[in-house]
């Protein structure tokens, strides 16, 4: 009943069940609420974390499977591309609403530490995952563009 | 949405300035007497000011908005307003959400009842919020006057400061914040000529985008209270069915469930976390009693429609006579439109955090209907409205969806709290599943239209049939807003066409049915835009005429529509050759007072298939406080109603409802988002909604493209079922 995991470079030890979502585990437990639910069932996003350094959807992964794992969420995000998207979605007022951008944020500071100069394309394929209800997506891919220039 | 509550509430008959005073802070705002319809809402509740600014001795200036900020940038827009006036420093302004109290944050547009709704927050807070501004600013010059020993003429505020050139001597507003607060609200107060606004027309950033990029905005599930519970609730398979029986051992024995107690919208399972809950509602066993249920499916529903369309309806709009106008024709086009129930999926699901006690009830939640949610939760414990706080917080979205005239989610989360006797406070989640399955859909519409032709090729007779449940019927508005059997939400943007058509006559049935219906954004124009720009373009063709130069003929006298008709389509090129495989189609409508023009640019491959490449936007709002809210407004009503066109819909088998989450209720991704091009018309004239208008046109826009490409009239919603 207890799971082991790093979580925004914090080495935490929850007491939940291994089939508990790592959603909820991270926000009813461990009291970290910038992780959204939007659908349970990983279609939409909202939810996404880095685990090992990968975009997942905490909604539908076990917190036991992410035990020993390293999960960087909203709170925790540090590393430079993630800190130039996120610069890049104030600059451009990108959200709306904003109960989707967390995830948004996540996906796009994934796919910008992992491809430096994302296409269009690209952008389509990392950021499909991603439901926004607000329709912020023309602002998105500026905004990813804008965060990818700020790096080069 | 809510239009016609702006036209059923008599205009402020008595304002006055009213102040109250703080030791440190300048407080100060209006007082409008509340009027006599919704009178119980204002009931027992004294008359107190209505403060919509504090001016901190620390320099802050903070203002507070009476209208729920939902994505639609409402808390930039309103804080600029009062800071232009004010004369303030955009870096020193903040925003904190108004509480529940209809006697002093009531939506003009809406009589006295708090709300937020209908694109009207700053419609209805334009003039009141600049006078706000005006007051403050008079009382720091007068304060700052007696100070100096100067003439308060002589004195000038700008960005933050106030200064007297003369004597230069300078202030910052922190300085004679308590002293302002102690001097007599002017009555009158001068506004600034709009061509010296500073504030107002600039691109401000929005005052909510940090916290929004960070994890740091609190949504209504974010809240986290001492000893908390988090309730979900087994609800019926079939609306209007009700328990019968419920065995609660299974779910009891689940680790982390507290409570399991019956409510008058099922069974809640009431748990120490969310998956604790989830599990409890899994394993918990409901008998129903389905025995009033409604259990048609969406084809009996809309085959039932189609023959009520047949018949004439109540009429709702009449001008000239169509009989006469059809006799008389050649040529005629009768069509038939079907538009599926629409959920509204915000992507924060219903939600609040309720805490009881036998004297009082406080609620978190994105709450878009205050004075509504505050006198039921008070019906349900017995206790009065103004006993009730509502913490007004961010909402994930609603599109109508937060403001229910039964007060739906918010009354749930009250009866658990109730339920189990204020044992802990509550936090209600609905999950995606219970927000597809609950209801409250855009009504399933059908709609019959036929319009002829005259010699000249212009419009001769339309006669247009609306077969729509009722948003009204059996709520408490329905008294004051269903008039002579129409329901005005069924028939916005066809009752008031604005083509010159002689023979004119909108007809309305609105057949009852036991699935719960709501405003989805934009409200009737999600149908009536999309019928009635379809048949103006068939008739335009059918003339051989250019679709724009069409419209612009038949609305002589609406220059608005004209302006905004003419921007979009000289900006998307409208009559250029496009490339093979391209193809354009257009679409005007007036909702919530703005008008909106868009010309969708779509792909189509040989097989049909399509993509919209581009649209290009333009829009009338008068004054655009904030231009940038205004475009992201237009992008994302673009997104929003292109979302439904092309694949939203909700369907029932044997009444139930056949979709459950976003696999199979399909939102648009940003692979099918187009490019948006917004084109904001210059204006002097007050500001008017931007919230809803940019949804309307799209779905016709796309529609008409796709006619011309297939060749092949559009007749159904969504376009790729």
């Amino acid at each position: 009943m207890a799971v082991s995991f790093t979580l925004n470079g914090r080495a935490v030890q929850l007491n939940v069940p291994d089939d508990m979502p790592l959603l909820w585990a991270i926000r009813d437990i461990a009291g970290l609420t910038g992780t959204k639910y939007g659908c349970g069932v990983a279609q939409c996003g909202a939810c996404t974390v880095h685990v090992e350094g990968e975009p997942v959807r905490s909604c539908a992964l076990p917190a036991g499977e992410a035990k020993g794992k390293k999960v960087i969420t909203i709170e925790g995000l540090a590393s430079k591309p993630a800190k130039a998207v996120q610069a890049a979605w104030q600059k451009l007022d990108v959200p709306q609403c904003g109960y989707c951008q967390s995830g948004q944020i996540m996906s796009a500071a994934a796919l910008l530490e992992k491809n430096p100069r994302p296409s269009d394309q690209d952008i389509d394929g990392a950021m499909a995952g991603n439901l926004c209800r607000c329709a912020t997506y023309q602002r998105i891919r500026a905004a990813i563009h804008a965060a990818a220039k700020s790096l080069a | 949405m809510l239009q016609d509550i702006v036209k059923a509430a008599a205009a402020p008959s008595r304002r006055t300035l009213l102040k109250t005073g703080a030791a440190t802070a300048l407080v100060l705002g209006f007082h409008f007497a509340p009027r006599r319809a919704f009178a119980q809402a204002a009931q027992g509740a004294a008359p107190a000011p209505n403060a919509f600014v504090r001016i901190g001795t620390d320099n802050t200036v903070t203002v507070i908005a009476k209208h729920l900020e939902m994505g639609q940038g409402t808390y930039t827009g309103l804080a600029t307003i009062l800071a232009e006036e004010l004369d303030a420093d955009w870096k020193q302004v903040r925003v904190e959400s108004a509480p529940a109290d209809a006697t002093r944050y009531n939506n003009l547009a809406m009589g006295p009842i708090q709300g937020t709704g209908g694109s009207s927050a700053i419609f209805n807070s334009f003039e009141q919020l600049r006078k706000a501004g005006a007051a403050a600013r008079a009382m720091l010059v007068s304060a700052a006057a007696q100070s100096w020993g100067v003439p308060p003429g002589e004195i000038t505020v700008s960005a933050g400061t106030i200064a007297h050139a003369k004597s230069r001597r300078s202030a910052a507003f922190g300085q004679f914040a308590a002293a302002a607060a102690k001097l007599p609200v002017p009555v009158e107060v001068k506004l600034k000529d709009p061509a010296a606004f500073k504030l107002i027309g600039r691109e401000l950033p929005r005052v909510d985008t940090v916290a929004k990029t960070t994890g740091t905005a609190q949504f209504a599930l974010d809240v986290r209270l001492p000893g908390m519970l988090t309730a979900v609730v087994a609800r019926a398979p079939l609306f209007g069915a009700t328990v019968k029986s419920f065995d609660p051992g299974k779910a009891k024995a689940v680790p982390g469930v507290r409570h399991i107690v019956q409510v008058p919208t099922g069974v809640a399972v009431v748990a120490d976390n969310t998956w604790a809950a989830l599990k409890g509602r899994e394993a918990l066993a409901v008998e129903w009693d389905e025995s009033k249920a409604e259990k048609r499916g969406t084809k009996d529903l809309m085959e039932e429609y189609r023959k009520l369309a047949d018949r004439p309806g109540t009429v709702a709009a009449k001008r000239g006579d169509v009989a006469a106008g059809f006799a008389a024709d050649a040529k005629s086009i009768e069509a038939r439109f079907d538009f599926p129930y629409l959920a509204h999926a915000p992507m924060e699901p219903l939600d609040c955090v309720v805490r009881i006690t036998p004297t009082s009830c406080e609620i978190w939640a994105g709450d878009q209907f205050q004075t509504v949610d505050q006198m039921a939760a008070a019906a349900v414990l017995g206790l009065k409205p103004q006993q009730v706080k509502i913490n007004t917080i961010f909402a994930g979205g609603s599109f109508g969806r937060r403001a229910t005239p039964n007060s739906d989610y918010i009354a749930e989360g009250v009866q658990i709290a109730k339920a189990i006797r204020g044992a802990a406070p509550v936090r209600l989640l609905w999950t995606r599943e219970d927000d597809i399955r609950g209801g409250r859909y855009r009504p399933l519409t059908h709609h019959w239209l036929k319009a002829a032709l005259g010699a000249d090729g212009m419009p001769a007779a339309w006669q247009h049939r609306i077969v729509s449940q009722s948003i009204l019927a059996g709520t408490p508005f329905a008294s004051m807003m269903i008039r002579n059997g129409i329901d005005g939400t069924s028939v916005e943007g066809a009752s008031n066409l604005p083509y010159a058509i002689p023979n004119f006559q909108v007809e309305l049935h609105s057949p009852e049915a036991g699935v719960p219906v709501l405003w989805w954004r934009s409200v009737g124009s999600t149908h009536t835009a999309f019928s009635t720009e379809i048949m103006i373009d068939e008739l335009a063709r059918a003339a051989g005429k250019d679709p724009v130069n069409y419209r612009l003929t038949l609305l002589q006298g609406h220059e608005r529509h004209r302006g905004v008709l003419a921007v979009a389509a000289e900006k998307a090129g409208w009559g250029k050759e496009l490339p093979k495989g391209r193809f354009q189609g257009v679409a005007v409508h007036e909702s919530f007072r703005s008008v909106v023009a868009e010309v969708a640019e779509l792909s189509v491959a040989g097989d049909g298939s399509f993509k919209v490449e581009r649209v290009v936007c333009a829009v009338d709002c008068g004054i655009a406080v904030n231009p940038d809210v205004v475009r992201a407004q237009m992008e994302g009503g673009i997104g929003y109603g292109l979302s439904a066109a092309l694949a939203e819909q909700v369907t029932l088998e044997g009444g139930k409802v056949v979709q459950s989450n976003f696999h199979d209720y399909t939102p648009l991704r940003i692979t099918d988002m187009p490019k948006v091009e917004v084109h904001i018309l210059q204006s002097t004239a007050a500001p008017t909604g931007v919230g809803e208008p940019g949804v309307p046109p799209i779905a016709p826009a796309v529609a008409n493209a796709l006619a011309v490409a297939r060749n092949k009239p559009v007749r159904a919603l969504p376009l790729r079922a």
